[in-house]
């Protein structure tokens, strides 16, 4: 801590800082371009001068960057001064004097950095007389819009970019006053998380297209705080609506889990929630190949209720990627003994041994906040970027904290960026990856490219060395002896080792080596962690709720054992083969679904339900930490579509069970759906916690979803009505669908819909809400976490597994893919237009063995055929295939490849 | 040994307007004890190769260093004899030298020379470079074994086409004779160096954007601290040295601090000997090695005064970046403190003369295009704010001025100044702007002919 | 330098990089901590061959070094004298700062202005000759002085030009 002095005041600050960063946390103002809170300083724009003089004699004083003197103890300063106040106008002025001034038909316009800045350095009158320069543009690709004519050349872009994300295709070129800001040639940007560029850059030049395409401005769009559906990862985000669909995701501030990044499968992933051919109203069909008939919601609860009476036996399918509270209540539908959690069994059993790992393991689970500040890392059998987004750069900048370690040395201070830059050259904090392909890590990891069942024998090796009590790996070869040696080397040095594993190749030796470690190094009593990584948004709270597993369920259904089934937002054909699933299907009489997609399970659906995705409804998830978290409805959609009777899965399977109970139609509200789960399980008590019920109010008020000057409402439905109804009440949540209510940053805040603060309309707006800069949520960061790691050390070494036996056959290995790996994203279409080429990767052995080499396309079943890539150091006797591309194919399952049609 | 000139042949009618460096004072002017840089220099200009070096003295600074086995008495020395940098500074050569890091746990760092002499009105280093590169690697044998570099990098503007000739020869021949590599004469220590050649922009030549520009990325410069001798290149402690600085060197160590304090006598506090030069309408423009102090004047007369019939209007004492003087200040003695005093800087050293007829709005358009054009682009101000202020002098020169043009060039000079911008760069252009503006008001005053806010002729649109 | 004249640049797989050329930065690598900082060398070995550095070059230069295109390019595109457009095969470097100015710049400029018919950043319609600013050659007590490919010369006068410049076929 640190006393400083700012224009006569006396203040207390973090000492560690600089001084622009302790006074914005002060909720002073100072303009800025070029610092960030996340990328630290540089000093490039020169926009945040202040006067600093050097002790209580000096009156003279000097002009400083305030973002680059640190605060230290007694600084003395003014941010009124005269002197700075023109100075810092001058900057904005030139920072003017290219801009074409577009603003009316900027996409940046109403939350824009520039836009804040100018009006608060107060320069409004335009002296520049000259011309001005203008710039191409680039294609980058699906995502990313690109106007250079409005750069001011602040340099975060690839600072962000190359830095902070280790992207290589986006660079600064030219010089003087003619820096360009783009690929090196066009073409679309190659970074997973290029789309954080929308906020970072402070003004237009870098923005959303998927915004674009039906654009609208920020004070125009309707909010609430929700949680991306795309992964496990939790992260917090702000999707905009207007018209009645989502316009927009944008990242919402977290202090632990997310901060200020998304990945781009979040950011862009949301067009399934507009798809036209989304179910709208309910759908009835007696045969399959009949033309689906439309029900009004109660004949379709009527139908249901009476088809459901008659049946011998409900199996409920539930889904790891709707709520908790949807899960539960087809669990409360169909009875505990008939629930089934819809995930496959491998999975499944994946799924249970991490939580059970995360609580008996020895090791908390760091957030992914607390993963920056590990200092060596170990991840095994996983490819984070691929499979959980975010969760790379938080990795990534574990690496990169090395620098910092190397500045205290030198004093050099933690937001010096390019003085870290500098001193840290190519020198990461150790990151070993056993993963058999490319990472995107890479470029700061050591990999180690094995085949599963190698990883999962490295990884015992590793806990064997670490502590000799656990068992030892027999027949190890020298390579892997030496890696482990290695690796465990990089773990015990470090202060705080991490390990990182996950479900991805669905295999549980590979977590039961991860288990091992963790348990070898709690011995240890190192200040570790453990991350375990699942695949779906709520794979987490479905694990905790328990259930059968989907091959369960369909096994009842094929031998008979039921012939009533009711699906929640779950396409089976992704999770088993489709022989299973048809199999099974044709035994069940009923077929009841409830999605908010078309999916091939839907299709085989007597009667389809229509269900809010997200953006329409609010729930429970669990994420990866195990931290449950509440997301809330943007909008409501019969406010817009009165003809839509979308409704949350958990509404409509409630109004069933209370019909099937032959009980008066009555209606759950969330808290109630919430309260309910959190008594049925004792695992998930907490999640009640995860955020306030909608009695929540600030000073009196509930919480608005639109900003102040959100405009044309009363035109909003003009074209269904030239009566306007009042806004839609929300009785589930303590949020209004209007801009009545409370929306500043003053009061404390945990559920915040969208962040804006008096002269601070862009994402910079956060830095309002936070305790200090880059800090935590005023109101507390929001989620509880719902696993803790047991007292004691519960757990017991597990015994390794051994190597294959060496066979001919060839087996799929499911790679994780960022774009068109997941399901519900792969429907929106810029993450479709960004979906790589696929391939199937195989080593040099069995390519010559099968008389294949690259390019040569082959058949993998289900009519796909796929171009054939071989690469060196890929392990002989499996198949690599891209995650979401053929469904139904399990990780490890057998593969006959046979010859495809010639490109 | 021949000394190496282009490959091709050279037509008379180039040979004629080809240009050569050369000094205006003759062999029997120049002593081994009052001009340490140059009594080695020949009058034809040839090389001093390694046996004409040995011959004369050289490399003696290095044997006595080593043999005495004790760096930090080098520094020292420096220190006494308070060599400033000359490559426009003027900071403490061996103050600089203290504060390389240096221990056990610190790794060996680099020992640099700048050698990207791209200053208008500087042509000095191009001199030494090119005639008398064993004085040089000598000095940098000696830094670095003051500041424990294993390495040094002569950091060359690439248009100094035959001084990286001459150099990497040089080089080559010291290595050979054991004064470069492992094992230095036998003293246990190691030092090597590489030219490294650029390729354009005077930014190059900030000392922490060389660093940028060494280790092959964009020259921006880089914030301090940390210094260079905290983490410079490749984030190892280096030292960044002018080529005229390093040549000093060899003198101080063999004949110490009160010789070189000697130098310049009574003149000044400063140490030593100057390359000082003349250049501009002058009759006689040139180069000398002069006790450190010497007078405008005196420097004037030895180029024979302003050329024809011109008269002096103000002279630059050191490059472009260094503020106007006055005739009246001819009489001050040139020293890093006296100019500073005026409120101009001794910078490199080298004057430029303005004769009574240049428009001081054209001469400083040219001036402030030179910045602007040569800005890295890095920092607002100079990246933006110098390009309006050539747009501004631009149209004064053409009479397209309005009312306020003046005082926006006074307001963007004051806000180019020290710690305003990132580097030195802006502050540069900044300070002849301002000595300009006030010596000179009222030719820039004269080209305020428009109302506000008219429409203005096409010259005004410069584009790049 | 002698420079091949006009050998195809560019195959299939995109730029050819003379084996010599190759062989020359892999050996600049070797001066420095990293490969990173043989990028200029690099790009001028590859404009001394063909006079400027292509677009094909930029990959093959971050191929050779083991870094990424977009930083070869942010460097080529960084320094005035690397060029990345075609120029004429001799480079005409005229040094505009202020001895020069101050010393019959203005003449000078004017002078080869007439005699090449081009100006700054053009090249003379043979390809023979491209015209550019320089920064101050050091070459000042030698004004007004300009730079022909390797040479320099000072004091030049307008007279002095068309000798001069045909010296450069
Ligand atoms: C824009 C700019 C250009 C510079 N160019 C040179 C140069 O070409 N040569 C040089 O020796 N110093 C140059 N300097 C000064 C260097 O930054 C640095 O002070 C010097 O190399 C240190 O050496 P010295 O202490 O021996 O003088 C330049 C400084 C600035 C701000
Ligand atoms: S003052 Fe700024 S823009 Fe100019 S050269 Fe220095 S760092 Fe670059
Ligand atoms: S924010 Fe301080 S210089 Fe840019």
């Amino acid at each position: 801590m640190a006393i400083i002095h700012v224009d006569g005041q006396a203040y207390e600050v973090n000492g560690a800082d600089n001084l622009l960063q302790a006074c914005l946390s002060l909720g002073l103002d100072i303009p800025y371009f070029c610092w960030h809170p996340a990328m630290g300083s540089v000093g490039a724009c020169r926009q945040c001068a202040v006067r600093q003089y050097k002790d209580a004699d000096d009156d003279q004083g000097m002009l400083v960057m305030s973002c680059m003197t640190p605060a230290k103890d007694q600084t003395r300063i003014d941010i009124e001064d005269e002197e700075a106040r023109t100075f810092r106008a001058s900057v904005v002025e030139w920072l003017m004097i290219n801009h074409p001034h577009d603003c009316p038909v900027c996409e940046e316009g109403g939350h824009c950095h520039l836009q804040d800045m100018t009006v608060m350095t107060g320069h409004d009158r335009r002296r520049y007389r000259f011309s001005k320069r203008t710039r191409r543009n680039q294609n980058l690709g699906p995502f990313i819009g690109h106007e250079m004519n409005r750069c001011i050349t602040c340099y975060r872009c690839v600072r962000f970019y190359n830095d902070y994300a280790g992207g290589t295709d986006l660079g600064a070129f030219g010089s003087k006053d003619n820096v360009y800001f783009g690929r090196y040639e066009e073409g679309t940007l190659e970074s997973p998380f290029a789309g954080n560029l929308t906020e970072v850059c402070p003004t237009g030049v870098f923005t959303d297209k998927s915004h674009a395409a039906h654009y609208t401005r920020k004070w125009d769009l309707q909010f609430a705080p929700s949680i991306c559906h795309q992964c496990a990862m939790g992260c917090n985000i702000s999707p905009g609506e207007r018209g009645g669909s989502l316009r927009r995701i944008e990242n919402r501030y977290h202090g632990d889990v997310n901060g200020y990044f998304l990945c781009d499968r979040g950011r862009f992933g949301y067009g399934y929630v507009n798809r036209s051919d989304r179910p709208k109203v309910p759908e009835w069909r007696a045969q399959l190949d009949q033309t689906p008939t439309h029900l009004e919601v109660d004949a379709a609860l009527d139908h249901i209720t009476d088809a459901l009476r008659h049946a011998r036996r409900v199996i409920g399918i539930g889904s790891p990627r709707a709520s908790l509270e949807s899960n539960h209540q087809l669990r409360e539908l169909v009875g505990d003994k008939h629930f089934s959690t819809g995930i496959e069994a491998q999975e499944q059993a994946c799924l249970e041994r991490m939580n059970h790992l995360q609580r008996t393991a020895g090791l908390p689970t760091p957030t992914p906040r607390e993963i920056e500040r590990h200092d060596a890392i170990l991840i095994l059998g996983e490819d984070p970027v691929q499979s959980a987004g975010r969760l790379g750069l938080n990795l990534r900048q574990a690496a990169l904290a090395r620098r910092e370690t190397m500045g205290e040395k030198l004093d050099v201070p933690t937001w010096d960026a390019e003085a870290l830059k500098t001193l840290g050259q190519d020198s990461y904090h150790p990151l070993h990856i056993a993963w058999p392909t490319t990472t995107e890590l890479d470029s700061v990891a050591i990999r180690h490219s094995l085949a599963p069942e190698e990883i999962a024998r490295l990884g015992f090796a590793v806990a064997h060395i670490i502590d000799p009590s656990a068992p030892a790996v027999d027949r190890l070869d020298t390579a892997t002896r030496e890696t482990a040696q290695q690796i465990a080397d990089d773990l015990m040095a470090a202060e705080r080792p991490l390990v990182v594993s996950g479900g991805t190749l669905t295999s549980e030796a590979i977590l039961e080596a991860a288990g091992n470690i963790a348990k070898a190094l709690s011995m240890h009593a190192k200040q570790a962690g453990l991350v375990l990584i699942r695949r779906e948004a709520n794979s987490t709270g479905l694990a905790l709720m328990g259930g059968q597993p989907l091959d369960w369920a369909l096994d009842e259904l094929a031998q008979g054992n039921a012939d009533a089934l009711v699906v929640l937002e779950n396409d089976l054909y992704q999770r088993l083969p489709a022989k299973q699933v048809d199999a099974a299907l044709a035994r069940a009489d009923i077929r009841i679904v409830l999605d908010h997609q078309r999916t091939p399970t839907t299709d085989k659906a007597s009667i389809l339900l229509p269900a809010a995705s997200f953006a329409e409804t609010s729930g429970t998830l669990v994420n990866l930490e195990g931290r449950a978290q509440r997301f809330f409805q943007v909008f409501e959609p019969a406010y817009l579509r009165p003809e839509a009777r979308l409704h949350a899965s958990w509404h409509w399977l409630h109004s069933l069970a209370v019909s099937l109970r032959g009980e008066p139609p009555k209606a759950i509200h969330l808290d109630q759906a919430t309260q309910a789960c959190a008594e049925a399980y004792s695992s998930l008590a907490g999640m009640a916690q995860a955020a306030p019920g909608a009695d929540h109010r600030i000073a009196g008020l509930p919480l608005a979803r639109e900003p102040h000057r959100y405009s044309g409402r009363t035109a909003m439905r003009a074209h269904l009505n030239v009566n306007e109804p009042r806004p839609p009440q929300d009785p589930d949540t303590p949020f209004a669908h209007s801009m009545e209510g409370y929306s500043g940053f003053d009061r404390p805040r945990q559920q915040v819909p969208f962040a804006w603060a008096p002269g601070w309309n862009s994402p910079q707006a956060w830095n309002k809400f936070t305790d200090e800069v880059g800090g935590h949520l005023r109101g507390g960061d929001p989620g509880v976490r719902l696993i803790q790691p047991a007292p004691g050390h519960q757990g017991h070494y597990h015994q390794p597994v051994q190597s294959a036996e060496g066979t001919n056959a060839l087996r799929a290995l499911i790679l994780p893919r960022l774009f068109g790996g997941e399901e519900t994203s792969s429907l929106a279409a810029p993450i479709q237009q960004r979906t790589e080429q696929p391939s199937v990767i195989l080593s040099a052995d069995d390519a010559q063995r099968l008389a294949l080499k690259t390019g040569d396309r082959v058949n993998i079943g289900e009519g796909t055929t796929l171009p054939v890539y071989v690469q060196p150091d890929w392990p002989t006797g499996w198949a690599g295939l891209p995650a979401g591309l053929v469904a139904g194919v399990l990780q490890g399952a057998t593969l006959t490849l046979s010859a495809g049609d010639k490109p | 040994m021949s000394q190496p000139t282009d490959n091709q042949p050279i037509a008379n009618q180039r040979s004629s307007v080809r240009y050569r460096s050369r000094l205006m004072q003759s062999e029997a002017e120049r002593h081994a004890d009052t001009h340490p840089l140059t009594w080695r220099l020949r009058d034809d200009g040839a090389v001093v190769w390694l046996d004409e070096h040995l011959h004369k003295n050289g490399y003696q600074s290095v044997r006595k260093a080593l043999d005495a086995g004790d760096p930090q008495a080098v520094i020292a020395t420096m220190k006494e004899a308070n060599v400033r940098g000359r490559g426009g500074a003027g900071f403490s050569a061996g103050l600089k030298w203290s504060l390389t890091l240096q221990g056990d746990d610190i790794p060996r760092g680099y020992l640099i020379c700048n050698a990207d002499e791209m200053e208008p009105g500087t042509f000095k280093d191009r001199l030494l470079l090119e005639q008398q590169p064993h004085l040089l690697i000598e000095g940098m044998i000696l830094g670095a074994y003051a500041n424990n570099a294993f390495y040094g990098y002569i950091f060359l503007r690439s248009e100094y086409v035959q001084a990286a000739q001459v150099l990497n020869r040089a080089i080559d021949e010291a290595r050979e004779a054991g004064w470069l590599g492992a094992n230095i004469n036998g003293s246990g220590f190691d030092f090597d160096i590489a030219v490294h050649t650029g390729a354009g922009r005077y930014i190059c030549g900030e000392e922490t954007a060389l660093l940028n520009a060494l280790e092959g990325g964009r020259a921006n410069p880089r914030s301090k601290p940390p210094f260079p001798g905290q983490s410079g290149a490749w984030g190892k402690p280096s030292v960044v040295n002018n080529v005229e600085t390093l040549c000093n060197v060899p003198g101080v160590v063999l004949n110490g601090a009160d010789w070189y304090q000697g130098l310049s006598g009574e003149r000044t506090d400063d140490g030593g000997t100057k390359l000082y030069g003349v250049s501009g309408p002058v009759e006689n423009p040139g180069l000398w090695e002069l006790p450190i102090g010497t007078t405008g004047a005196e420097l004037l007369d030895r180029a024979r005064g302003m050329r024809g019939n011109h008269q002096l209007k103000a002279w630059l004492p050191g490059g472009a970046s260094t503020g106007f003087l006055l005739p009246e200040h001819l009489a001050l003695p040139l020293d890093f403190d006296t100019v500073g005093k005026e409120g101009s800087r001794l910078g490199t050293g080298l004057m430029t003369v303005v004769p009574q007829a240049q428009s001081m709005v054209s001469l400083m358009r040219n001036m402030e295009e030179f910045f602007a054009r040569e800005s890295c682009g890095w920092c607002t101000p100079c990246r933006d704010g110098l390009p309006w202020s050539v747009k501004l002098l631009l149209a004064l020169e053409h009479g397209e001025g309005e009312p306020g043009d003046i005082e926006l060039l006074d307001k963007l000079a004051a806000d180019c100044g020290p710690s305003l911008t990132f580097c030195a760069h802006a502050p540069g252009a900044a300070m002849p702007l301002q000595a300009a503006l006030k010596h000179f008001r009222h030719e820039f005053e004269q080209g305020v002919k428009k109302p506000r806010g008219e429409m203005h002729s096409t010259t005004m649109t410069h584009e790049q | 330098m002698a420079t091949t004249p006009h050998t195809t640049l560019i195959d299939s797989d995109g730029f050819l990089l003379h084996a010599e050329d190759e062989t020359a930065m892999r050996a600049e690598m070797t001066h420095y901590e990293q490969p990173q900082a043989a990028c200029i060398e690099a790009l001028k070995i590859v404009q001394r061959r063909h006079g400027w550095v292509p677009d094909e070059a930029i990959g093959a230069i971050a191929r050779v070094l083991g870094i990424a295109p977009a930083s070869v390019e942010s460097v080529a595109t960084f320094y005035s004298l690397i060029f990345r457009q075609p120029v004429g095969r001799h480079i005409v470097l005229v040094c505009d700062s202020s001895a020069c100015f101050l010393s019959g710049f203005d003449e000078l400029k004017q002078a080869l202005v007439n005699q090449l018919g081009i100006d700054y950043g053009q090249t003379t319609e043979d390809d023979r000759f491209t015209l550019l600013p320089v920064c101050c050659l050091g070459a000042c007590d030698g004004a007004p002085a300009l730079m022909i490919d390797n040479d320099t010369y000072g004091p030049v006068t307008a007279d002095d030009l068309p000798a001069l410049l045909e010296s450069y076929s």
